[in-house]
């Protein structure tokens, strides 16, 4: 129901997550942020169980903050990716586990690079160059197979992103009328305009 | 004395805990710290102490962040005050878990001054031998600076000193805190350093000073600003001396 999708270009990452919030047959918001900035250049999107992912990321940020003034420093998108996913990997086999999904996107300063990784409830990560949650990523997989290519600019992406989010409101049989597009770069994290019917309708015209 | 001074949790005769105030004279042994509240920014500054000729000079830090809005200077166990400020750190977090707030000045030296006192109270452990300036701004961007000692108590100032010769420090800052006199970051950076520079061998080198400012912004001067500061108040202690000499000459004519 819920859908996440990340790509990461050489020079920035750029995720979109759809913004509506439901419970059985209501929905009870449709502008509904499903990210949270860990740190300036560290972000998370999240989705699943309801509750479980704000304590989660909640849960991870704070120890990001706590790593930051401990050390000094902030921890890379690579650390924090694995630290995200040891702390997913060790609830698992409790009596609570968390039921999320993640897409943890980050600028690593020291590299110079942008970083992209999927991870989901059972733990398993991978850094990837694009990727996607839910039923709706089933279709934008496809998509991003055949257009994604790393060297795009921002406005080449967003475009590619608006294709993924038609494609998903096309073909998915849960509305998701709306997505939040969020991009990290060496400057830090930038929300672009949020990739609503108004949108999609202007590009169709431009 | 000599019977009660070897458990913490033992009163003397006449109310005093020893071990607490033994661990007060351990304080007045740690190099000196100064903390003054301006109008618009928090001015912490340290001596720091001599290093060893092969020692890295910057592996010892007196001035602590213990959140992105909280400074924290200590005076007498090094060893002592990283335990304190790894709990702090970790409150500070904790306390923006649970109530999506990050901490007021008060609330974390309130904290600190419970875990010191803590240790005052119970068997098999000595108090923590190191009185602490927080310093910071809370949420509604009032600044703020707060004390707190061996004993586990905690007071709010607008201008303190701690560690060797705490006691010249604060006289001088009592007879020369104005509200006038830290209306800018300048004049209290300059204050902090002029306070600083009466027990401390002259030199920039020998001290350190961070800033934080309403923005929550931290700085650490750089050795080169701190040595300008030293030598303009250099310059009008010159300049003051100089005219008192013309006075007193005038006079005894």
């Amino acid at each position: 129901m819920e859908c996440l999708v990340g790509m990461q270009c050489n020079d920035f990452v750029m995720v979109a997550a759809d913004m509506t919030a439901a419970r059985s047959i209501l929905v009870k918001k449709s502008d509904h942020k499903k990210y949270l900035k860990l740190s300036d250049k560290l972000l998370m999107a999240v989705t699943g169980e309801s509750g479980d992912t704000n304590q989660f990321s909640e849960y991870v940020a704070k120890n990001i903050m706590l790593y930051k003034m401990r050390n000094g420093y902030e921890l890379s998108p690579a650390a924090a990716a694995s630290f995200t996913r040891r702390n997913l990997a060790g609830y698992l086999r409790s009596r609570t586990p968390y039921h999320v999904n993640l897409l943890v996107a980050g600028y690593d300063d020291e590299s110079g690079k942008p970083e992209l990784y999927y991870m989901d409830y059972l733990a398993s990560m991978a850094k990837l160059p694009y990727a996607s949650h839910g039923y709706g990523g089933s279709f934008t997989t496809s998509i991003l197979d055949r257009h994604f290519r790393p060297d795009m600019t921002r406005a080449q992406a967003y475009a590619l992103m608006i294709e993924c989010v038609k494609e998903v409101q096309k073909r998915l049989i849960i509305n998701l009328p709306n997505f939040s597009v969020t991009v990290i770069d060496k400057e830090g994290i930038v929300d672009m305009e949020p990739i609503t019917q108004a949108v999609i309708a202007n590009q169709a015209t431009a | 004395m000599s019977g009660y001074d070897r458990a913490i949790t033992m009163f003397s005769p006449d109310g005093h805990l020893f071990q607490v105030e033994y661990a007060q004279e351990a304080v007045k042994k740690g190099s000196t710290a100064v903390g003054v509240r301006g109008n618009n920014v928090v001015v912490l500054g340290v001596e720091k102490k001599a290093v060893a000729k092969l020692q890295e000079d910057r592996t010892v830090r007196k001035i602590c962040q213990l959140d992105d809005h909280v400074l924290m200077a200590f005076a007498g166990l090094t060893a002592d005050a990283r335990v304190l400020i790894k709990q702090a750190r970790v409150e500070c977090q904790s306390h923006k878990l649970t109530v999506e707030d990050p901490v007021t000045l008060e609330y974390i030296t309130r904290y600190v001054a419970s875990l010191k006192q803590r240790y005052t109270q119970s068997n098999g452990r000595r108090p923590f031998g190191i009185s602490c300036l927080i310093t910071g701004f809370d949420n509604d961007k009032t600044p703020r600076l707060y004390q707190t000692d061996p004993s586990g108590t905690y007071h709010e100032w607008k201008a303190n000193a701690i560690g060797r010769n705490a006691k010249t420090v604060r006289e001088f800052l009592e007879k020369n805190y104005t509200p006038e006199n830290v209306a800018t970051e300048e004049q209290t950076v300059k204050l902090a350093i002029k306070a600083l520079l009466e027990v401390v061998q002259s030199g920039g080198k020998n001290l350190e000073v961070a800033i934080m400012r309403e923005d929550s912004k931290l700085s650490m001067l750089e050795v080169s600003e701190i040595e300008k500061v030293v030598a303009v108040v250099e310059k009008e202690k010159e300049e003051e001396a100089a005219t008192k000499k013309k006075e007193s000459k005038s006079e005894s004519k």
